[in-house]
This record gives structure tokens, C-alpha cells and sequence, in this order.
């Protein structure tokens, strides 16, 4: 089985900010092709890698929803060689000062140009900010090369992703950029591999999703072209940590964790929470009173409803570049998810009922 | 004439990834005790920690004279962190060493101890913030250092941001260009000395704690002249409004600052007037620092024993004090020939004029 580090380190080093999401899904497509029978991308650009069971036809199918899409910047101004810039998902601009970023200049002979995101000095901005935050609109980018050359390279509307590499860190962790949700591509990666040796009645449909960040695009799509009986969203999920420990947060490294709410099918959950404690995988109860703000929410949705799970992985400082995750949880998340699947028999989606 | 090719940049590099926060220098100190041993005639380590590196002149004076003695000094120190307290499970209180402005610290990545242990600092994630979280900056009672789960290191030790020397073309991004630039400079000028001075070179301590190591290094080199080499911010940003900015302190790509007055200091003008007439007759690039706020070691130097003219000439970066600055290949190339060809003509003359 190859190894899931190295895959996820590569893979958080991508940009694929959403809507533009290919160089993350060239990689994904590479990684799943000897692990499915069949890969295709949708119309919005997600990755459908098929599995096929060894049911009896028709046979139900589970898909596997994990978004593939990264928060990021995009250019939208170019003043005296610095750029100015807009979020693609939610970027608090807190975290932006002093940060290295890849500047994706799409003119002549495309190319990324590495760059920095300058606050300017306080006598350079709006008298009322103070020594407060600086919102956005007055963050610039600098790739330091002269106005000219800025001008005859960048264009608006150009992306700007993070630079930072990843860390290893002590106990099994690793931080960077994007962990939020490559690393659930890598549990589903994980899943898959683990079903090459063991049967499973179901077909199994892997899907790296497009514009989670931006409105779910590809889980309403995806969901709705493969039509599958049940849907598992897998996404990462609030730790505890620093300046988090409110109910929403769950501990670091002994997940992953299945999520109870409305968005959520209460018999698949049981099934996925069952099989854990069966199987002793470590799990942990997450609580979504409203909406998920995950995959989970558009697919359960999509055409007359379908029956939707939703597996968390924890993650800390989620939308900073400096995430961070405990591999343990992910290879869980995977393991479960594999063993879900094989589980299945071809007659389960019958038996969770709504019959009190 | 020295010039800079890959020698002069890979010491750069290992200067700017070493970690030596205020009190702390020791690193920095080993690479320039071994760049600098073979090229004096004595060099020591004096109680603070400063590497005093003494080139005495080849030839002598007119008369018998005692040569000219030029003290020029670069500080080995940058600001960072020193870890102040253990909350367990790898997690670390810490405070800052040096002007860091707080809004430049989340979401980086840093460096903990000698041993480079891997740690970052991170923030709640956005979709647990309000806007009026956001309209504040986070406090740094409420960050952490985190190792991960267990991360061990000492309270005491100091940490820096983790950023990696990165060269793209004529552009350095790295951490420390203050003053790692100035300290590269000065190894290189002690290969290339003056004949006709007595060349006193201070690499100095806790210039960023309040100039404590030129303070004790001008008291016990006692020089005729000093000169201050380090860097300074550019200040040269669009304006938030369109407005001229007219407050750049310098601009980059300008070549070298030569100081008139700062914070702390008003530079001797005939040593000005000396180095600016030197770059225009040797055509070297070269611009003014506006006069206004910051200083350098040259505040320390000209009150030092009796008094001491003193200048101070830096290199252009943006971006000090944070995790990433930027600076120039051509203005480092220009502040060491300036400095060459100034010293190779400084005579005792100079300072037989007028201040005027």
C-alpha cells in the first residue's frame, strides 16, 4: 500500500483553489486509476472514480464525497507593480500579513511567481483602522518584481495560493496549507485501497468534489449525475486547540468523528458508529444542529433524498495556512470507511427505515 | 573589488535559516567566527558575545602615524520568541523578543530551540469568529507555539519564524535580511580591506533588545570612525487613497541608504558627504534614508567613550520584523561596493572638515 504521507504532502502543495481545481484532481486521477474501474470528471470538473461490487445487478451504490477545492486569493487590481486581492472562500484576513503565496500569472508564459502579502504601514492606510486588523481590500501582494514586469505578467482575476510547505510535527501530525480537504481525498484514497482485498457487494463511488468552499457546486452535481442509495460526506472537522475548546470542537488524534444532526440519515450514522465500536476504531460524536457546512448537506438533498452520513476528521486552525492534523485520524477514516463498505449487504438500504 | 556570486549567497542563506533571536546568538556567531578567523589579525568573543574581528592596516601613515581606526558593525541578532510557559500536550506561551508587530504572527510556522523542533502558531478558524472578532487583532496571551501532541521543549528557549532562504532571480525572499544581509557584507569587506585603516569589525549582539552589543563593542574598540551597516524598511507601498506616497523611508532597487538622520541619531555629515560624493564618483546607485524614526547601531556607536562620527548605510528590504522580506540582489551588490570604495579612499582628512 503506497504510503498516505507523501501522497497528502504532494497533494496540499497544489493550488486547485475552487473553480480551478484541476491541478489537485491530475494528482487525485493518478492516485485512484489502478484502485478503480472506471474515472471521469463531471461537467464542473470532479474527479468520479467507479468501483464496481460483485452484487447482484442492479446493484446499490455509496458514493464517497470528499471536496478537493482549497480557500484561496485572487487578483483584482495591479497598482504600482502590487497587487490587490479578493478571498475565494472564507479567508480571515487575519492570518494573511507576512504570509508566501504563488501568484498563478496567466500572462505571457504563464508562470508562478512566488510573492508575499504586505500590510502596509499605518501611514499608508484609512486613518480610522488604528493599529486594528487590516481588512483585505488594503493587503497587496508583493512578488517584487518592477511595475512594468508585474504588469506584462499578472492579470486581474488571476489566483494567488499559499506557499507555505508542510510540517511534520511531534506525536504524528502534520500541518500546512489545504490539509482542509485534501486530507479526506486521502482517506478516501486510503478506502479504496484497503477495498483491493476485500470483497464488497456495493459499488463504490469515490468523488473528489469541486467549490465545497464556495456553495457545495460539486456535491449537488455529483450527487446528482451518479444518483448513488447512500452518500458518505467526508470532511474535516473543528479541534480542539488554542483559543478552541467550545462544543463545537472535538479532540485532536482520536477521531475521526460522525456527525448527529439533521443533514444526517440516523441509521446510516448508527451503522458507521456500530461497526466502529465493533471493530474498536476510535470514534467521536460530533453535533450539527443546523447545517453541516459540508457535502453532507447538499447531497442529502439531491434528486427525492438520499439516505447521508457525515465522517469528520479534526483539524486545527482550519482555513489558516498552518492547519493541523493527526495523520491517525485520517488512516481511521479510511479504514472505517472501508470496512462500512464491505459491510454492506445488498439489501441494506432497505432495512433503514423511518418505522419507529 | 569583492563581488557577490554563489559563495557570497550560500553563506547568505545559512546566515539568514540560522536562528539567533536577541541573547541568543550563538548560532550566527559560529558561522561568523569560522568566515572570519582566517581573515584577522585577532578576533574575540567579549562578555556580551560579540565577535570583535580586528584587520589591522598593511601600510602605515605619513610620519609614522597610527592608522585610521573604522569600526563597522552588523548585529548578529533578529527578533523572534522565547517560549515563557508549558500548558502540556506540546503547547507553548510565549513572548515576543524585538519590535514584532502582533498582527504578523498567525499563521506562521516556526522554529523552536538549537535543534529547529517544528512548531506553528495558529488561530480559530473563521467559521467560529464574528465580524467584530475580526475588526480586533488576536491577543498574544491567547496564542500558542504548538509542537504537536508530544512536542517537548524548555521554557527559555527561543523560537523564529521558520521561513526558508529563497532566491528567484535578482529577488531574495528570506527571514533576518535584518541584518544578515549587513553581517554577510562585513565578512566579505574583511577579505577585500582597506590597506590605509586599521578595519575594527563588530558583529554584534541585542541590537534589536536596545543596541546593548555596539554599546560595549565602541567602548572597547574605541575607533576614530563607526559605521553602521544593516538594513532598512522600504516603505515604498501604493497609498490606500491613490495619494502620493511621500513617506517611503526608502525605495527598493534604489541602491544603498545612506543615513542623515534617524531616531537616534544625527550621522556626522562629512562622513555623509564623503559617501555620498563617493558613490557618484565611482557610479554606484545610491539613494537617502528620509530622515525620521528607527535607528541602528549607530546610535549606540556616536555617544560611545568620548564620542565617535559615525554613519549608518543599509540595504533596502521590505518587510522587516516579519516571517518574509524581500530585498534585492543589485541594492546588496551596490551597499558593498559603496562600502569598499568609501573605505579604500577614507582618510583622516575627512574629518578635518567642516560640519556643515
Amino acid at each position: 500500500m503506497p504510503e498516505l504521507l507523501p501522497f497528502l504532502k504532494e497533494l496540499i502543495s497544489l493550488p486547485g483553489l475552487s473553480g480551478y481545481e484541476d491541478p489537485a484532481a491530475s494528482l487525485i486521477e493518478a492516485r485512484w486509476k489502478p484502485l478503480v474501474h472506471q474515472l471521469s470528471r463531471s461537467r464542473v470538473g470532479s474527479v468520479h472514480g467507479l468501483r464496481r461490487g460483485s452484487g447482484p445487478e442492479p446493484r446499490p451504490a455509496i458514493l464517497l464525497s470528499a471536496h478537493m477545492d482549497a480557500i484561496g486569493l485572487m487578483v483584482t487590481g495591479i497598482v504600482d507593480g502590487f497587487l490587490r486581492l479578493t478571498n475565494v472562500g472564507g479567508v480571515d484576513p487575519r492570518v494573511l500579513p507576512g504570509q508566501r503565496v504563488f501568484v498563478h500569472a496567466s500572462g505571457a508564459g504563464a508562470r508562478t511567481l512566488p510573492a508575499v502579502i504586505a500590510q502596509p504601514p499605518a501611514r499608508l492606510l484609512p486613518p480610522d483602522l488604528g493599529d486594528g486588523p487590516v481588512p483585505l481590500e488594503h493587503l497587496l501582494a508583493d512578488t517584487g518584481l518592477a511595475p512594468g514586469r508585474v504588469r506584462s505578467l499578472v492579470h486581474v482575476g488571476d489566483l494567488v495560493s499559499y506557499a507555505s510547505e508542510p510540517v511534520e510535527l511531534a506525536g504524528g501530525m502534520l500541518s500546512g496549507h489545504t490539509l482542509d480537504n485534501r486530507v479526506s481525498v486521502a482517506a478516501v484514497s486510503a478506502c479504496l485501497e484497503e477495498l483491493q482485498n476485500r470483497p464488497h457487494a456495493w459499488d463504490v463511488w469515490a468523488v473528489a468534489s469541486v467549490q465545497e468552499e464556495v456553495g457545495l457546486i460539486g456535491a449537488y452535481t455529483s450527487t446528482f449525475q451518479i444518483h448513488p442509495d447512500a452518500v458518505i460526506a467526508i470532511d474535516v472537522t473543528f479541534a480542539k486547540g488554542p483559543g478552541s475548546t467550545d462544543w463545537q470542537t472535538v479532540p485532536i488524534g482520536e477521531g475521526p468523528s460522525l456527525c448527529v444532526g439533521p443533514n444526517i440519515h440516523p441509521a446510516l450514522h448508527k451503522g458507521l458508529k456500530d461497526l466502529a465500536e465493533k471493530l474498536e476504531i476510535p470514534v467521536l460524536m460530533e453535533y450539527a444542529p443546523r447545517h453541516t457546512g459540508t457535502d453532507a448537506f447538499a447531497a442529502q438533498v439531491t434528486a427525492e433524498g438520499i439516505p447521508t452520513a457525515l465522517i469528520g476528521i479534526p483539524l486545527r486552525y482550519m482555513h489558516t495556512p498552518v492547519e493541523l492534523v493527526s495523520v491517525k485520524d485520517i488512516q481511521r477514516a479510511g479504514r472505517l470507511m472501508a470496512e462500512f463498505i464491505a459491510s454492506l449487504e445488498p439489501d441494506f438500504i432497505n432495512k433503514i427505515t423511518w418505522e419507529d | 573589488m569583492p563581488l557577490i556570486g554563489n559563495a557570497q549567497l550560500k553563506l547568505l542563506e545559512r546566515l539568514s535559516n540560522a536562528s539567533a533571536v536577541s541573547g541568543d546568538e550563538g548560532e550566527v556567531r559560529q558561522i561568523v567566527l569560522e568566515a572570519v578567523r582566517p581573515l584577522c589579525d585577532t578576533v574575540k568573543v567579549d562578555a556580551l558575545g560579540n565577535v570583535l574581528a580586528v584587520r589591522q592596516a598593511a601600510t602605515r601613515r605619513p610620519g609614522g602615524k597610527a592608522p585610521l581606526k573604522v569600526m563597522l558593525t552588523a548585529h548578529m541578532d533578529e527578533i523572534g520568541f522565547m517560549l515563557v510557559a508549558e500548558d502540556g500536550e506540546g503547547l507553548y506561551r510565549f513572548e515576543t523578543v524585538g519590535g514584532i508587530d502582533l498582527r504578523q504572527l498567525v499563521g506562521k510556522s516556526v522554529l523552536v530551540g538549537r535543534e529547529h523542533k517544528p512548531g506553528v502558531i495558529g488561530a480559530r478558524p473563521i467559521h467560529l469568529t464574528s465580524p467584530e472578532d475580526r475588526r480586533r487583532t488576536i491577543a498574544l496571551d491567547t496564542l500558542r507555539i504548538d509542537l504537536g501532541t508530544g512536542g517537548k521543549a524548555a521554557p527559555g528557549e527561543r523560537a523564529v519564524f521558520a521561513t526558508r532562504y529563497q532566491r528567484s532571480g535578482d529577488l531574495l525572499f528570506c527571514k533576518a535580511i535584518d541584518d544578515r544581509i549587513g553581517v554577510a557584507t562585513l565578512i566579505e569587506l574583511l577579505k577585500a580591506p582597506p590597506a590605509q585603516i586599521d578595519l575594527l569589525v563588530a558583529f554584534t549582539v541585542q541590537e534589536e533588545n536596545g543596541l546593548r552589543g555596539a554599546k560595549v563593542a565602541a567602548h572597547a574598540l574605541d575607533p576614530d570612525v563607526g559605521i553602521a551597516v544593516d538594513s532598512t524598511p522600504a516603505l515604498d507601498l501604493p497609498a490606500w487613497d491613490g495619494e502620493e506616497n511621500v513617506a517611503y523611508n526608502v525605495h527598493l532597487g534604489q541602491g544603498p541608504a545612506i543615513y542623515i538622520a534617524d531616531g537616534s541619531t544625527l550621522c556626522d555629515p562629512r562622513l555623509v558627504r564623503f559617501f555620498h560624493a563617493t558613490a557618484e564618483a565611482e557610479k554606484i546607485p545610491c539613494q537617502f534614508r528620509q530622515p525620521g524614526g528607527g535607528g541602528t547601531d549607530a546610535g549606540a556607536i556616536h555617544k560611545a567613550r568620548a564620542g565617535i562620527p559615525s554613519l549608518s548605510i543599509s540595504v533596502p528590504h521590505r518587510y522587516g520584523h516579519t516571517a518574509v522580506s524581500l530585498a534585492r540582489l543589485d541594492d546588496w551588490k551596490n551597499t558593498l561596493a559603496l562600502l569598499h570604495a568609501g573605505l579604500q579612499r577614507l582618510t583622516p582628512a575627512v574629518l578635518a572638515g567642516e560640519r556643515r
